[in-house]
């Protein structure tokens, strides 16, 4: 007897490791798929960061067992031992999951990676969670609103929470995850709240009352966000439509002439911008986030070179013939476009936006205002102020407020108007060309890109008048913002239609647009 | 610059060649669809792709007409021609569309699950009132855009980009589906008009004898009207607005008629277009193709009647050509033209010639 009993002693000890102490992938490999259901469940409400692995495995069908119930992980076609350093003895067989072992997997999973280190992992964790959170989860979901740092993660935890809770018996637990919900200000919540006002689905009138509280102050939130966002994409839409038709105006106030590939001289930029970055990837790539400033002194610099050289070519022996300029540009831009094809391709090029352009702030639960765009706004800007100073301060600017007042009076004093034209249409590119750069980091670059702007950068010099900045500015945050405020009402199409309307009818009040030089030419 | 030039080369040149070159011109189109009629076997039988092609440009020749009529005499450089011309064309083709489809809907109604017919499509299924659209649609649109610019005196340079800004409008409203006019399709699949086979030579021949005759018409009326003083006040309007109104004459009715006319012209052009080429879609609006009928008038020479026929037969030949043999370069061709036109050949072909005719 004393030797069978120090045999089974022996044999339990051995069996220990396997059993009592066994890791959660024995326990998990050896239940039954009831078993494993509540296993997972307990996993779900108390997450353990080494568990993470296993998880995972699972979740890609990965972790399988052999006949005397051991675990195995597949890592890229051979089977590495779970736990211990079993060798398999034979070919292990992959676990069968059914349906609803791989939803509690998600769960569990999610809740593992709320501890993660990455706000974006646990946001994605939580937003999991608000579809697929478990009653067991309530304690865990509780202490991490309590103790999570990111607000966005916050929110989408409480929603998680909120969520749960909706569904307890006790409608004072319902009312506060109610009024939880009604803080949110998410665009889920709304839909939550909505259905909690059918006496069907919620029988205590209290929590329904709330949740209809609850949902004006949802909508009053989300309101508000839109709101903001449309006025945040005009401003943006107006700041690149400023950056497209500053340099138009400045040429059409001094030459009195419409340069018609002015939308070229955006493209050229675009594309100047696109080459810098070729370059830095070939040449700099430890530097390439730096390519954008890089790129806008290229750009300025290379379509300014163009400008000059078209009005010395073309544009300056057509003074005096607005309409055979006009002719004469959209000829100019037909080639440009055509060689811009040719060399590189009809399809659009790209051009990716350094890690400091990309990504958003997000400021509401439905208004993320992206980096690229502010940055863009704040450049615009940037251009108009230095073009002011160039204007106002400098000699050339003088020159060139001088010819655009009375060019034959100037000529007598001895401004060098040849000299001045050839300037301003280099500076008018210029500015184009720095437009380039800023839309080749919102859009795509393409040979057609100037295309895309240039009738409304016609409309905003049409309604802004010549002469003066004040004007272009007014009228490209105008046109900017009208545009976004009427696309989700009428639509970007009727929207736009509307604006033209409005625009003539605008003209009639004032022919010259919102700030005309005051003079009293007549031909 | 007193006179229409084309009367100035008439006189230089001689009435009897001119008259003479005219007529032959003339004598050689309306032997082309009766060509047609033969069989296809014969030596002198012209082909229907011919016969098409040729229609297309005497098309486009009516447009080149209208627009210099606009241009050349009142100086208003209009970028947005394209709109009326296929205004006139979108009624044509409701009409076309509707023969097609006989008592059901338009095929493209069909697809988008519509079980009736806008309103504006009432009617649509008598040819009479497709005509009257024709005139009426592109007519009422000039009309009220041309009274609000010719009102606060939009000119120059401005009205080249409004004109322009309202065909891009256009273009992007017949492009949605929702407008009721087969969105980016167009109309297409015509089969009948007026109850003959639009495919048939004789009905090819008759399409295109009708388009030599509305171009004959018009360059007609075009000719009376600048022989007579409404052409000189028009070429005053053109040439000093200001000082004429000094005179004590209202430029705005003059701007007005003429516009309205020349918009209606185009239309019509439209409208006979359509069933020759047998589609119509709204890329026919792209600011792209009104600006490319300011070529045709410049080369040809505007201010004159003649050189814009000869520039838009020009132009689309050497496109035709273009684009078959290199593809490639044909916009390097067309944006060299703009350029070369412009700088070197202000007063286009016909100024050429008649420099030519005072050696």
């Amino acid at each position: 007897m004393p030797t069978a009993l120090y045999r089974l002693f022996l044999l339990l000890t051995l069996l220990l490791p396997l059993t009592g102490h066994a890791g959660d992938a024995s326990d998990f490999v050896a239940a039954s798929p009831s078993k494993q259901a509540k296993l997972l469940e307990s996993w779900s409400a108390a997450p353990d960061a080494a568990r993470l692995p296993l998880l995972e495995a699972l979740q890609q069908g990965r972790l399988a067992a052999d006949s005397g119930k051991n675990p195995f992980i597949e890592v890229n076609g051979l089977y590495q031992s779970a736990e211990g350093e079993f060798a398999p003895a034979e070919a292990p067989r992959k676990l069968r999951l059914n349906n609803r072992l791989r939803g509690l997997i998600g769960t569990a999973m999610a809740s593992h990676q709320l501890l993660a280190e990455e706000p974006a992992l646990r946001l994605a964790a939580a937003r999991e969670l608000q579809k697929r959170a478990k009653p067991a989860q309530l304690g865990l979901l509780d202490a991490r609103v309590a103790s999570e740092t990111d607000a966005q993660v916050r929110t989408a935890l409480t929603l998680a929470l909120a969520n749960l809770q909706l569904v307890d018996r006790d409608p004072a637990i319902r009312l506060a995850a109610v009024r939880l919900l009604g803080e949110t200000g998410d665009p889920l919540a709304r839909t939550r709240l909505e259905t909690l006002l059918d006496p069907a689905v919620e029988d205590d009138a209290g929590v329904r009352t709330a949740a209809q509280t609850g949902l004006a102050q949802v909508k009053r939130k989300l309101l508000i966000g839109e709101l903001l966002g449309q006025a945040f994409s005009g401003l943006s839409l107006g700041s690149i439509l400023l950056l497209a038709a500053l340099g138009l105006a400045i040429t059409f106030g001094l030459l009195g002439v419409i340069n018609m590939a002015h939308g070229e001289m955006l493209m050229l930029g675009a594309y100047a911008t696109y080459m810098v970055q070729l370059l830095f990837q070939r040449f700099a790539p430890e530097a390439i986030a730096l390519y954008p400033l890089v790129a806008l002194p290229v750009a300025f610099f290379v379509t300014a070179a163009i400008g000059m050289a078209l009005e010395r070519t073309v544009i300056r022996h057509l003074y005096g013939r607005p309409l055979e300029t006009l002719l004469a540009t959209w000829g100019i831009s037909l080639i440009l476009i055509q060689l811009v094809r040719l060399l590189f391709g009809a399809q659009n090029v790209e051009v990716a936006n350094p890690y400091w352009l990309s990504g958003g702030v997000q400021v509401l639960p439905n208004l993320v205002l992206p980096y690229n765009r502010i940055v863009i706004i704040g450049f615009a800007l940037c251009v108009v102020v230095l073009t002011w100073l160039l204007l106002n301060k400098t000699r050339l600017g003088l020159n060139v407020r001088a010819v655009t007042q009375n060019r034959a009076m100037a000529a007598c004093c001895g401004v060098p108007t040849g000299r001045v034209d050839m300037l301003a249409f280099g500076l008018g590119s210029g500015i184009a060309g720095l437009g380039g750069v800023a839309l080749s980091q919102i859009g795509n670059v393409g040979p057609d890109l100037g295309q895309s702007y240039i009738i409304d950068s016609f409309l905003v010099v049409v309604l802004g008048g010549v002469g003066q900045l004040a004007g272009s500015v007014m009228a490209a945050f105008g046109l900017g913002i009208a545009n976004k405020i009427l696309e989700p009402q009428i639509g970007a199409v009727l929207g736009k239609i509307l604006i033209l309307g409005l625009i003539i009818l605008f003209i009639q009040k004032r022919p010259q647009g919102l700030f005309a030089l005051k003079g009293r030419v007549i031909d | 610059m007193n006179q229409p030039l084309a009367i100035t080369v008439a006189q230089k040149a001689g009435p009897k060649v001119t008259l003479g070159v005219g007529a032959l011109v003339l004598a050689v189109l309306i032997a082309l669809p009766l060509l047609h009629l033969l069989p296809a076997d014969n030596v002198l039988h012209v082909s229907a792709y011919t016969l098409t092609l040729v229609g297309k440009i005497l098309c486009y020749c009516i447009v080149a007409l209208a627009l210099d009529l606009v241009w050349g005499y009142a100086g208003l450089l209009s970028l947005g021609h394209g709109l009326f011309f296929a205004l006139g064309g979108y009624a044509m083709g409701m009409y076309l569309s509707r023969e097609a489809a006989g008592d059901g809907l338009p095929a493209f109604m069909s697809f988008l699950a519509w079980t009736e017919l806008p309103w504006y499509w009432y009617g649509t299924s008598n040819f009479l009132w497709a005509l009257c659209l024709v005139v009426l649609a592109p007519g009422l649109l000039a009309l009220v855009f041309g009274f609000f610019a010719f009102r606060s005196r939009i000119k120059g340079v401005y009205f080249s980009i409004m004109t322009q800004a309202l065909t891009f409008a256009g273009m992007l409203l017949f492009f949605r589906n929702e407008t009721g006019f087969g969105g980016n399709n167009g109309f297409t699949g015509f089969t009948r008009i007026l109850g003959f086979d639009i495919t048939a030579q004789g009905t090819r021949a008759a399409l295109f004898i009708a388009t030599l005759a509305l171009l004959v018409g018009s360059l007609y009326l075009g000719f009376k009207l600048a022989r007579s003083k409404f052409g000189r006040v028009l070429t005053a309007v053109r040439d000093a607005e200001n000082r004429l109104m000094f005179c004590g004459y209202d430029p705005r009715g003059y701007k007005l008629f003429i516009w309205v006319l020349s918009a209606v012209l185009c239309g019509l052009a439209g409208a006979l277009y359509v069933p020759q080429v047998g589609i119509i879609n709204p890329s026919e609006m792209s600011p792209t193709n009104s600006i490319e009928a300011a070529v045709w008038v410049a080369l040809g020479g505007r201010g004159t009647l003649i050189g814009p026929l000869l520039g838009a037969g020009l132009v689309n030949g050497m496109k035709s050509w273009f684009t078959v043999a290199f593809p490639e370069y044909w916009l390097f061709a067309l944006g060299a033209l703009f350029i070369g036109v412009t700088l070197y050949l202000p007063k286009g072909v016909i100024g050429l010639l008649r420099k030519r005719g005072e050696q």
